[in-house]
C-alpha cells in the first residue's frame, strides 16, 4: 500500500500496489483527480510525479501524454500504478480549459 | 418511405490503445459479433440485428478515437452523384477501392469543417443474422453481454460544427430533426437524420476539432438498457451517467467507456422523425435537460470528455 498525496491540497490516500491512482482514490470516495473516461484516453486526470517517486503506467493515449511529457513524470492518473508513495501536482484537461477556451465554451453554450 | 441518397450510418472505424482488451469488450461485454480481421490487424464487428458483415472497425493506435464514420447509400449512382456535389461544396474527395475495408465496395471518402472523416458506400457483403428471411425467429440464440441490436450514431465534437451540419443538410440531405442554440442564438448542436430515426448523427460545437463524443449501440427497451448498467457493474466498465433519459430525442440511456477511454451509448426508446415534422429547439437555459431529463444539469464529463 503506497501513499499518495495531492500537491496545493489536503488530500491524501492510500493506493494498493497493483491498483491505479484514479480507481484508489475513487473507491475510497476521495476526490483531488479529475474523473473523465478512466480508459487512458480523454487526457481529463493527467498528473505529473514530483519528486523521485517510482511508478509504471498502462497504455496511455499520445495525443494526451506525448513521450516529452512522459519523460517529465507527466502521465493519466487512471493508467499509473505506483511503486513507492508519490507526490502528484494534478494538471488536467480541465485546468488548461478553464483558463481558456472551455470556459469561454461553457459560456456559448448557456451552462 | 420511400429512401433516397444516404439510407443510414453503415460503420464507425475507431482507434483502441490494446486490440486484444478492445475484442473482449465489445464481443463479451457489449454483445457485438466479430466477423472479420484484415492484414492490418483491424478488426470487423456487427450487431446480431444487422445484415451487413460489420458496422465497427477496431484499429490499434497510440490514441483512442474515431477514424471515420460511413454512410450506406441507396444504389451505386448516389456515389458519383455525391462525389461531384461534395467537390462543388469545396470538400476534399477521395476514392478508396474496393477491398480496402473488407467485404465493403468502393467508397467516397470526404472531410468535413469539424474536422471529422466520412465516407459514403453502396456495397458491404451480406452477411446476415443467423435467422434468416423466411420465417425467421425472433432473435438468435448464444448472444452475449448486452446484447446490442446494432450501431446506430455517433455524437461528433469538433470546431466549426454548424459547417459539418451545413455539409449533412445540404449535400447529404439530412434533416435536422433537433438543435441546441447558443445565447447568441446560433447552433451550438445539431440532430441529423437520413431516415426515419431521431437522430443518425449529432455534431456538437467544440474547441479541437475531430473529436468522438460517442459510439451507440441500439436496445429496445428500458429492461435491456438496465440490464446493460448491470453488466457494467458486473465487470467493472467505466459508466459515465445513467441509466437515464436525455431530453434530446428522448432515449433512455447510459453513457459508459470502452477500455481505451472511447465512450459508448446504449440507448431505446427515441421517437420515430417524418420529414413533415418540425425540428425541436433546446434553448441555451434548458441545456441540462436537454442532454440529462432527470439531473437537469450539465456536467463537465458532457462537454470536455472525449477521445
Ligand atoms: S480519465 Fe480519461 S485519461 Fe484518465
Ligand atoms: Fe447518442
Amino acid at each position: 500500500m503506497y501513499q499518495i498525496s495531492i500537491e496545493d491540497s489536503d488530500e491524501v490516500f492510500d493506493c494498493a500496489a497493483d491498483r491505479n491512482v484514479l480507481k484508489a482514490m475513487e473507491k475510497l470516495g476521495r476526490s483531488g483527480i479529475p474523473i473523465g473516461c478512466r480508459g487512458g484516453g480523454c487526457g481529463v486526470c493527467r498528473v505529473q510525479v514530483l519528486g523521485k517517486g517510482q511508478y509504471h503506467t498502462g497504455k496511455m493515449s499520445r495525443e494526451q501524454v506525448p513521450a516529452d511529457d512522459e519523460k517529465k513524470g507527466i502521465c493519466l492518473a487512471c493508467k499509473l500504478i505506483p511503486e513507492s508513495n508519490l507526490r502528484l501536482k494534478v494538471l488536467g484537461k480541465w485546468q488548461k480549459h478553464f483558463s481558456d477556451n472551455r470556459v469561454s465554451e461553457n459560456q456559448k453554450l448557456g451552462t | 418511405m420511400s429512401f433516397t441518397g444516404v439510407m443510414r450510418p453503415g460503420h464507425a472505424a475507431i482507434r483502441v490503445l490494446d486490440m486484444a482488451e478492445a475484442v473482449e469488450y465489445y464481443v463479451e461485454r457489449v454483445g457485438l459479433i466479430k466477423t472479420d480481421e484484415d492484414k492490418q490487424g483491424r478488426v470487423y464487428l456487427k450487431g446480431w440485428d444487422e445484415l451487413d458483415c460489420f458496422s465497427l472497425v477496431l484499429r490499434e493506435a497510440d490514441s483512442p478515437g474515431i477514424d471515420f464514420m460511413g454512410f450506406k447509400v441507396c444504389k451505386e449512382s448516389d456515389l458519383d452523384d455525391f462525389e461531384a456535389k461534395l467537390k462543388e461544396y469545396g470538400q476534399n474527395v477521395e476514392r478508396m477501392p474496393a477491398g480496402e475495408l473488407i467485404k465493403c465496395g468502393e467508397r467516397v471518402r470526404f472531410d468535413s469543417p469539424s474536422g471529422h472523416t466520412f465516407e459514403l458506400y453502396a456495397e458491404k457483403e451480406y452477411l446476415g443474422d443467423g435467422l434468416g428471411r423466411l420465417n425467421p425467429n425472433p432473435w438468435p440464440e448464444g448472444l452475449k453481454g448486452m446484447q446490442v441490436h446494432r450501431f446506430d450514431h455517433c455524437l461528433l465534437y469538433g470546431s466549426n460544427a454548424i459547417g459539418t451540419v451545413n455539409l449533412f443538410r445540404d449535400v447529404l440531405g439530412f434533416d435536422l430533426t433537433e438543435q441546441v442554440l447558443n445565447p447568441e442564438g446560433e447552433i451550438a448542436a445539431a440532430f441529423l437524420s437520413c431516415s426515419n430515426k431521431a437522430h443518425d448523427i449529432a455534431i456538437l460545437e467544440h474547441p479541437e476539432p475531430g473529436k468522438l463524443h460517442h459510439v451507440s449501440f441500439m436496445l429496445m427497451t428500458w429492461e435491456e438498457v438496465l440490464r446493460a448498467a448491470d453488466i457494467m457493474s458486473m465487470h467493472d466498465i467505466a459508466i459515465d451517467i445513467g441509466p437515464t433519459r436525455h431530453g434530446i430525442t428522448r432515449g433512455q440511456t447510459i453513457y459508459f467507456f470502452d477500455p481505451s477511454g472511447n465512450r459508448n451509448e446504449v440507448f431505446c426508446g427515441d421517437y420515430t422523425w417524418y420529414p413533415d415534422r418540425e425540428p425541436i429547439t433546446w434553448q441555451p437555459e434548458e441545456l441540462g435537460k436537454a442532454i440529462f431529463y432527470h439531473d437537469r444539469k450539465l456536467n463537465e464529463n458532457f462537454l470536455g470528455v472525449v477521445t
